[in-house]
């Protein structure tokens, strides 16, 4: 049957429940979709991330190391040449100015202009001999730190220093004895070539080195303007050591990454600064990609995820309606098995009183045409009595026997049967009536439709109780009937409608209930279309009425094609 | 002469008192009986009994049972066999068993007076081809 009586409560409950199962199936796919993606993505990234910092520090760590063995051997061949001068020439020739200008411009063609100037400096700390571009001839240097520094020791480096001449520069000096007393060679390291040794090295937009002494004070002019005092590396710097062949040490902040190796004995060390952005450009734009695949990924399993919930949840949804639906059946189909059973039970019992009625009734009329009865004055109102009673008692045993019917069990015998012959058969009973009422009965049926198996005459009797019906329901006023099959799948389906009244939605739904009807008493009995239903329930088919009211009813029964056809 | 005999078989007492008395009525020798092994006895006591109407529902002995075994143990008998209910399936089996017809309950008397005239008759013409044969056999016999 085809009523759907739904509850507006139950929708309600529904729909939540639909929507909870929606989000969990929508928690679940996620679940199981990011699981792996955050798990592949995060050990990649991470071991990706470790391997590529490895990278950058093996890569920065040789750079650094190969330029602090530059700026060694620069300084070491630098120092060696004035060691060399030294050795080589007495205290009297180098205190010669000329002949010290002639070994500054020796020095010049080998070496470009690394070599500034030199000096001759006493112990007394005055410059006995000066060759160069400026004008440092007397000049005292006992009070200059290097001085003090230069004089203590075989050989000296200083720090990068302005000097009396006012120019940032530091001096290689080697110290030698004449007679007793220390005098100093001081050869001035020219600046910019220094600077430019360091200065050089650089890598991408934002790698710069620069060397710092142990006050933290630049000893190069570094590329970009920093504050080497507050650099976030102070606490790594071992002031103190005299050691320099420690492997590059690395340091890393949020912003840049620190590398650096000690030169000049730890009197020096070289910083190379870079900013991560820029030396971590691969590995951040790895992250990025990786991120957008994540997002991407994940908004796609996110979509796919609503979709296949919302396809599955409304599936569900689907299935339970019709099984909803299928209940109803189930519980209707089953009432009226029960109710058919009683009907059973009641026409088998009903019928023999019945038939004791009538006999007796019968008896009295026997009794009544004899002569002495001839001339009450009353006899044809007890002939009268007794033929109703004789009527009504004819009604019951009708009654009885349609309840019989709409219950029986045993079946009658099924055929392979064409439904179109049948309908033209039904068609062909109902012709007189329908001359009688001004009906018009229109057949579309469908040809070559495949056979049945039904037995015919419970199937005519179907047919003939919906013609009838429709007829009924028209009163008189004329109409048309219409009847159409054709094939639905495995199903074929007879459509049986008329434009009369209609059915109140009231009645509608008990429409198939046995005893049910709205003919005056009398007329009818309740039993014509719970036979119907019965019967193509028992057939394996359905049976659904569709009526409006004022535009007509429709019956559509669907019957399974016999199993022959296949 | 009465038009037959007729034995009633029913389980409904009141339904058989009144059915005796209308066929009464109508020149019927009506002998009755309320069971099937009742039905029995009956025939088993008058040979005179022509025709049965037998109620085909009924507590132990049910008609049809019944009927097999008047047509084994009096095959000239007719029987009409009285359905409570137009169950065809039961007056198809009762035709094959040797019922002469059957009739729905309640049932005209007019009706039921006709198919059991129509049974007499039967049954009558039955016994004098019987008869015939007899004589016709005990004639060649002489002869």
């Amino acid at each position: 049957m085809s009523f759907k009586n739904e509850n507006k409560g139950d929708g309600l409950i529904n729909q939540s429940y639909y929507q909870s199962v929606r989000r969990n199936m929508i928690m679940i796919v996620m679940f199981i979709s990011f699981m792996p993606i955050i798990l592949i993505s995060g050990i990649v990234l991470y071991h990706f991330d470790r391997a590529y910092h490895d990278k950058v520090y093996a890569y920065l760590g040789e750079l650094v190391e190969k330029q602090k063995q530059n700026i060694d051997v620069f300084l070491n061949e630098k120092l060696n040449k004035i060691q060399f001068i030294v050795r080589a020439f007495s205290y009297e020739q180098l205190c010669n100015e000329s002949f010290l200008q002639n070994i500054l411009s020796m020095l010049h063609q080998s070496q470009m202009s690394v070599f500034v100037d030199l000096g001759v400096v006493d112990d007394s700390g005055v410059q006995v001999a000066y060759a160069g571009p400026y004008k440092l001839l007397q000049a005292n240097y006992h009070d200059a730190d290097w001085f003090k520094k230069a004089i203590e020791s075989p050989y000296y480096i200083s720090d990068v220093f302005l000097g009396l001449r006012g120019q940032p520069h530091f001096i290689i000096t080697v110290r030698q004895e004449n007679f007793g007393k220390y005098w100093i060679l001081r050869a001035t390291i020219d600046f910019v070539t220094f600077n430019n040794l360091v200065e050089n090295v650089s890598i991408g937009k934002t790698g710069f080195a620069y060397i710092l002494n142990r006050k933290f004070e630049f000893q190069t002019k570094p590329r970009f303007d920093i504050s080497p005092l507050d650099s976030p590396y102070k606490s790594l710097i071992d002031t103190t050591t005299q050691q320099i062949d420690i492997d590059p040490v690395f340091y890393k902040d949020k912003n840049n990454i620190y590398v650096f190796a000690y030169l000049k004995n730890g009197d020096w060390f070289l910083v190379y600064q870079q900013k991560n952005s820029d030396a971590f450009v691969d590995l951040y734009r790895a992250q990025l990609i990786a991120a957008l695949i994540a997002i991407l990924g994940a908004s796609f399993a996110f979509i796919i995820a609503l979709w296949v919930s919302r396809r599955v949840v409304s599936r569900i949804a689907r299935v339970d309606q019709e099984k909803e639906v299928m209940n109803l059946q189930i519980i209707e189909s089953g009432k009226l098995a029960s109710l058919g059973e009683l009907a059973a039970g009641i026409a088998h019992e009903i019928n023999n009183p019945v038939a004791i009625m009538v006999e007796e009734a019968g008896w009295i009329s026997d009794l009544l045409s004899e002569e002495e009865f001839k001339e009450s004055e009353n006899l044809s109102e007890f002939k009268r009595a007794l033929n109703q009673i004789n009527t009504q008692g004819k009604r019951c045993k009708e009654i009885t026997h349609k309840l019989l019917s709409f219950a029986r069990k045993t079946d009658n015998r099924e055929d392979n049967m064409q439904i179109n012959e049948l309908i033209i058969d039904v068609v062909g009973l109902s012709e007189q009536r329908s001359k009688y009422e001004a009906v018009s009965i229109e057949t579309h049926l469908q040809e070559n439709l495949p056979l049945i198996t039904a037995s015919m005459s419970e199937l005519q009797q179907v047919f003939l109780n919906l013609i009838n019906n429709a007829f009924d329901a028209m009163e008189k006023k004329g109409g048309k009937i219409s009847i159409s099959t054709h094939q639905e799948q495995d199903k074929l389906v007879i459509q049986l409608k008329d434009n009369g009244p209609g059915i109140p939605h009231a009645n509608l739904v008990r429409i198939f209930d046995p005893f049910f009807t709205t003919k005056p008493v009398g007329k009818g009995t309740g039993l014509g279309l719970s036979i119907c239903y019965g019967i193509i329930q028992k057939m394996k088919g359905s049976i659904e009425v569709q009526s409006s009211v004022g535009e007509g009813t429709a019956f559509i029964i669907k019957l399974p094609i016999a199993k022959e056809n296949e | 002469m009465k038009i037959a005999s007729i034995l009633l078989v029913d389980d409904e007492v009141q339904f058989v008192e009144t059915m005796t008395k209308r066929l009464n009525k109508r020149d019927f020798e009506v002998s009755s009986a309320h069971s099937g092994t009742q039905a029995l006895e009956e025939l088993k006591k008058s040979s005179q009994i022509e025709v049965v109407l037998l109620d085909v529902k009924m507590p132990e002995m049910d008609g049809i049972e019944a009927l097999r075994r008047i047509k084994a143990d009096f095959p000239l008998v007719e029987v009409i066999m009285l359905t409570g209910h137009a169950t065809v399936e039961s007056a198809i089996e009762g035709m094959k068993l040797g019922a002469f017809d059957y009739l729905m309950k309640p049932c005209d008397i007019d009706i039921l007076v006709a198919k059991v005239k129509d049974a007499t008759t039967k049954k009558r013409s039955h016994e004098n081809k019987i008869v015939d044969a007899r004589v016709k056999e005990i004639i060649g016999r002489r002869a």
